[in-house]
Formats: structure tokens, sequence, C-alpha cells
């Protein structure tokens, strides 16, 4: 999952909102532009060439089908007037260059003093008998040049006289006022693109609250918020997607929830089971002594039959005693009775109640004392160094070490350590390394209990193989466990 | 109170298998056993035939064991051991509440058992000492009694000797661990809600405000001292 993915759906919105906006609008305001552009020209070309007309025909007849350039000055002067200024071509010879009368107007007029001006192209139109213009720019400035042959008619039959008359005027008024028009699309295009993204912010923000909303939910489902819902709004397609979520969280919460009522039955039962083990056990066990004391003055095979009796109701009585222990811890009612404990003196106190003082080296640092449960980390520490002790090889060693936070208890043995498919399960309830072994000392549950106990005080314990051979548990236990309410511990009351 | 030789027992549970079995395991151990299926009829024989110790099943049909442990308490103070079904939830604290001196978790060895009663039993040592005087209150350790501005107190045998045990070394911090295995006989796993509520308990009687006790201490963390006072 991307970091941030409604961030960036936030922004490909966004970006494709403005870019449809800035085509829109490029689309709009360039078609207007060109559009009224070209109609300005095509407004002035149209009006020059109408003057120009008019002006010429007023001009016939020609005094000289080869006029002399004094004569082509003439023919030049009317049809210059304020606006442009034209020249007369005959041949070689063309109209002396004069100024027209006040021509310099700023943003006005053109002066044709120099034919380069003129495009050969349109020379070419004209020369072939047409009226033509063409658009030059002359030293920067726009200018509409307009050409045309003198006709001569004659009753029947027109033919060119060789005369051309070409006019310029200058486009600088309506470059001007074209200018204007861009720059007026442009300042829209721009007002267009900021209203255009504000819309689009407040739509996709619109539409993405609800996708956030979803992801949001989702998340807290994953975490394991069963009750998660998220509100259905309109009747859209993201109000399609919120119902499927919500009716998917239903589903989903009501199988956890039949889930966990079905294992909560199977431990009930468990508990049930085991406490109801409990009294016949405890009659067993009263008399289970009787039996064993009168052994052996009993004949044969009834002596062995009352130790076999005796021997069974001890370790029945202890796999009811850990049933219980455990379902204790399934139900959360396994509580902490914290005191303020030696460790040293705690594990000493262990190995001493069993026996196991002589077979185990310890390595105790003094002066560590702890906040625990000692009678929870006596059944710990005596299940480790049990185990160590049966399945593996002497000698075992108990050693305690501390941080300001933790305190570890390391307990290693000098076998040849687990099987490394084992490692993972040997706190399984009733997990038998060896399945050959359908039977093992302890109830079975042994390590699972540690491990619960090792819990409840906010620990843990692990199991590694030492890279010089044996297994090593270590029991790693805060420094002061975490009260309970102060609820089990009448002293904290006080 | 006997120790070492015929002690009475008057055991107080409901279920037939277990009291036979236990009535069988106690005699054995030489106990004079007298065995009830109910509290009513427990407190009907503690009238007539006062025992040294009474073991006393919590689940009983009818009047449940606490209050028969109340009213045992209230009647005298012989040395009362809970049977209780679990060994660590509230049954353990209310039990001992009500009086209990000590507890045993079902199915119980009987050899457990036995050493328990042993040890509620144990003659507290009588010592020729002086009459000790600690602020208002008097312990008479030859005459074993306790009285508290000239009133005698009536202490439970536990309490008598916690009592005793703390008041023995005045100032010195007595652990949990230790009160267990100088006082109940426990060994240093003992449950040490048992010291804990024999502590109120003994507040209760000796203190003038079992809040702010001046005899019996709280040392945080550590256990418990008697006194300065």
């Amino acid at each position: 999952m991307a970091p941030r993915p409604s961030l960036g759906l936030h922004a490909r919105l966004l970006f494709a909102f403005a870019l449809l906006c800035v085509v829109t609008a490029a689309a709009v305001a360039g078609g207007i532009y060109f559009q009224a552009r070209n109609g300005i020209l095509q407004r002035t070309q149209d009006a020059a060439v109408l003057a120009m007309k008019s002006r010429l025909e007023a001009l016939f007849p020609l005094r000289s089908p080869s006029p002399n350039p004094d004569e082509l000055g003439d023919i030049a002067r009317a049809v210059s007037d304020g606006g442009n200024s034209a020249i007369a071509l005959y041949g070689g010879t063309r109209s002396p260059v004069e100024p027209p009368p006040g021509w310099w107007r700023p943003g006005g007029s053109a002066a044709i003093q120099d034919v380069r001006m003129i495009p050969a192209e349109l020379r070419r139109a004209v020369a072939d008998g047409d009226i033509a213009w063409q658009r030059v720019v002359w030293q920067g400035e726009p200018i509409l040049v307009i050409g045309t042959p003198l006709l001569i008619v004659e009753r029947d039959r027109t033919w060119v006289s060789g005369i051309e008359v070409y006019t310029a005027r200058s486009l600088l008024p309506e470059q001007v006022s074209i200018d204007g028009l861009a720059a007026s699309a442009w300042r829209n295009g721009g007002v267009a693109l900021v209203f255009a993204v504000v819309l689009a912010w407040l739509a996709t923000r619109g539409v993405l609250r609800p996708v956030r909303e979803l992801g949001r939910a989702a998340r807290l489902l994953g975490e394991g918020e069963l009750r998660t819902r998220i509100a259905v709004r309109g009747s859209d397609e993201l109000a399609d997607v919120a119902r499927t979520f919500n009716n998917t969280a239903a589903e989903l919460e009501r199988h956890v929830s039949q889930l966990r009522a079905m294992e909560a039955d199977a431990r009930r039962f468990v508990a049930d089971v085991s406490h109801e083990l409990r009294t016949p056990l405890a009659a067993l066990a009263a008399v289970a002594d009787v039996l064993d004391e009168e052994a052996a003055r009993l004949p044969e095979p009834v002596g062995k039959a009352a130790r076999l009796v005796s021997q069974e109701t001890l370790n029945l009585t202890g796999l009811v005693n850990d049933l219980i222990e455990i379902s204790r811890f399934d139900s959360g009612v396994a509580a902490l009775t914290l005191n303020e404990v030696d460790m040293a003196e705690l594990v000493r106190a262990t190995l001493r109640a069993r026996g196991w003082s002589e077979q185990v080296r310890t390595e105790l640092p003094a002066a560590v004392t702890a906040r625990l449960d000692p009678r929870r980390v006596d059944v710990i520490l005596a299940n480790l160094v049990g185990n160590a002790l049966r399945h593996g090889e002497p000698p075992v060693s108990v050693r305690l070490s501390a941080d300001p936070q933790w305190i570890d208890l390391e307990v290693r043995d000098h076998g040849p350590g687990l099987d490394e498919a084992v490692l993972p399960h040997v706190f399984d309830r009733f997990y038998k390394a060896n399945a050959a072994r359908a039977r093992s000392e302890g109830s079975g549950l042994g390590l699972a209990i540690a491990r619960e106990n090792a819990r409840l005080h906010r620990g843990d314990i692990t199991v590694v193989n030492a890279a010089d051979g044996g297994a090593v548990f270590t029991l790693r236990l805060p420094l002061r466990a975490p009260d309970p309410d102060g609820q089990s511990t009448m002293g904290g009351l006080e | 109170m006997i120790v070492g030789g015929v002690s009475r027992v008057l055991l107080i549970e409901d279920d037939p298998a277990v009291r036979e079995g236990l009535e069988l395991a106690l005699t054995r151990h030489g106990h004079r056993v007298r065995a009830v299926e109910s509290g009513e009829e427990g407190l009907d024989r503690l009238r007539t035939d006062i025992p040294d110790v009474v073991v006393l099943d919590l689940m009983l049909p009818g009047m449940d064991g606490f209050e028969v442990c109340r009213r045992i308490r209230t009647a005298g103070e012989i040395p009362i051991i809970m049977l209780t079904a679990r060994s660590d939830d509230m049954d353990v604290v209310a039990g001992l509440e009500a009086g209990a001196d000590d507890y045993v978790v079902k199915p119980v060895q009987p050899r457990v058992l036995e050493a328990r009663i042993r040890a509620v039993l144990r003659r507290v040592g009588r010592d020729q000492a002086e009459l000790e005087r600690h602020g208002d209150l008097t312990i008479d350790r030859a005459g074993l009694v306790v009285a508290n501005r000239g009133v005698p107190v009536s202490l439970a045998p536990t309490e008598l000797r916690l009592l005793l045990e703390l008041s023995g070394t005045p100032g010195r911090v007595h652990s949990r661990q230790q009160l267990l295995e100088s006082v109940w006989e426990h060994g240093y796993f003992g449950d040490s809600r048992l010291v804990d509520a024999c502590v109120q308990r003994l507040r209760a009687k000796i203190e003038d405000d079992s809040a702010a006790p001046v005899y019996v201490q709280t040392v945080r963390g550590f256990g418990y001292r008697f006194g300065p006072v």
C-alpha cells in the first residue's frame, strides 16, 4: 500500500481537471482569437482595396500607355491619401520617391519607398492582371501591401497596360487591437484556470472524503476493530461501496464472534471438565497415600497395583491442576500477586525446594531485586530447570542478569539441543517433541503454563540452541511487573 | 492444643467420597476426626465438642464456608484451615478475610494437609520473659495474653504467633517470605496473601485505627515491622 494513496489520487484528479480546463480555455480563446483577428484584418483589407479601386477609377483615362516617371508620380499621388502611400511602376520605371503630405502619423501609415517591400509573389500576381494584396512585416511593422495593374479597355478587349500601382497600409492599429484581444484571452484563460482548479479541488475533496473514510474504516477493520461502520450518504456509487463495506464488516463481525463463541465454549468445556474431575480426584488423592504406604506390605500383584494407582493418581492430579491453570489464563482470571523479591534468593529457594541445589550451577549476582509474583516465577523456573535436567545433559546452569528495565534468567543444558523443527513448537500445549514417546513425565502443559506466567508479567520466554550445543531457555521479565489494579495484593491496599 | 499427640479435627466437607478419603487419611496420621457434611451440622458439633482444628470446605450446600468460618471465629479462636477449589482467586482472599488461618487447594495430598494442621497447632513457645509493654499494648509471653489498655484481646492462634514473631524484634523488618516460613511454616513460595490477610485481622483487633497502624506497620516493598512505638 502506498503511504498516502488518497493524496496521489487527489493530485491526479486535480491535474486532470486543470489539464481539461487549460485545453478547453485554449480551444475557446484560441478559436475566438483567430476568428476576431481574421475578421479585423479582412475588414481592413476590404476597405483598403475598395478605397484604392475607387481612387484608381477616378484616375482614368490615362494620358499615356507608357508613362514617364512624372506621370507615374501623378498616378501614385492620386492613389495616396493620409493613411497610405503609393508607388506606381511601369517596367523598370517607378514613381519618384517622395513622402506623401504629412505622411508620418505614428502607428498610422506606411510609405512605400522601397520596391523591395513588395514581395515577388505579389508582383507576379499583379503582373498577371489581378488585384492582389499581401501582409508583410517590413522593418518590424506589419504592413498590408495592395497591388493592382492598370488595364486598358478598348471596346471588346481588355489588356494589361503594364502599369502597376502598389499601396502600403500600416496594420499597426489592428495589431494593437489584436494584441489586446490576445491579452484578454490569456487573462480570461488564466482566471478560468484558477477558478477551475479551485472548483476541482473542492469537487475532488468531496469525492475523496468518502474514499478516505473508507480507507480509514478498512484500516480499523484490519486492526480488529470489527464494529467499524461508515455512514452511507446519498445513493451514488460511493454510497454503494460504503454499503457493501458495511455489509462485509457486519458479516465478518458475525463470523468472528461465532468463532470466538465456539472457542470460548470449547475452553469453558475444558475448564468445566477439569473442575468436575477435581472432586473425585480429591477423594482419590486422599486415599492414594494410604495405598502407597501399604503397598510394601501387600502381596504381589496387589502391591504393584496399589503403587500404580497411587502414582497415576498423582499424575492425573498434576494434569488436572495444569488444565485448570491454563484455563484460568484463557479466561483471563489469572492475576499477579506482586512482591519485592531478591532474585538470587528466589532462584536458590526454587532449587532448594526441589533438591536441585547440588545439580545446578548458578551464576547469581547479589542485590538484584524485582517486583513480581514469586510463586509464578517459581513455577516457570522449576519447569525450565526440570526440563533441562530431564531432557538435557549436565551441567545445567542458571544465569541471572539485569539491566535497568529487565531481568534475564538463562537456563541452559549441555545436551544435543532441540531439533530445529521442534523449536517453534516447544511452548505449544501438549506438543510432544518425540512422537514415539506418547507420554512424558509432565502433563505436556508445563512450558505452555510457564510462558503464560511470563506473559502475565509482561515478559516472555524464548528458546535457542547454543552454538556449542545445548538448549538455552531465556526468561525475560520486567524489573517491575505492572500492578493488576492492586486488587490481588492486599498489601497494596495499605 | 496438642502437638505430636492425638489432636481432634472437625472436618466439614459435603462430598461423601472426599470426606471419607480425608477422614481415612487423617485418621492414619493419628488424628481423631469428626466428619460432618454441612456447615450447620459443624456449628452444632462445635457447641458440644471443641476440636483442636477445623478443616472446612468453602463450597458447601446451605450455609457456605465463609459464613461458617465467620461464626466459628466469633465463637472462639479455633484454628481454621479451608479447603478451596482454586488457589488464586477471590475465594482465598474472602476466606482469609473471614478469619481462616490457612488454606489448601483441592485435590489435596493428605501429607500437605497434615503439615498445615501441625503448623497451626504448633504450640506457641512460652517464655519466662516479663510482661512486655509497647505503648498501650501489653504482651504476656508466658501466659500468652495480649491486652490493649488493660483489656484482653482475643487473638486467633495464627494472629498471636504473628504478633509474637513481629514484636520479638521491634523495629526489624520481616519480609512476607520470612513470615510465611516462620509463622505458617510454608516454604519460600507460600501465598503472601496469608500474611497480608492476617496482618489486617490483627490490626483490626489491636490498632486504634487500622488505616494508620502504630504496632504493625507496613514497610512498602519489603514487608512488616513491629513499631517502633
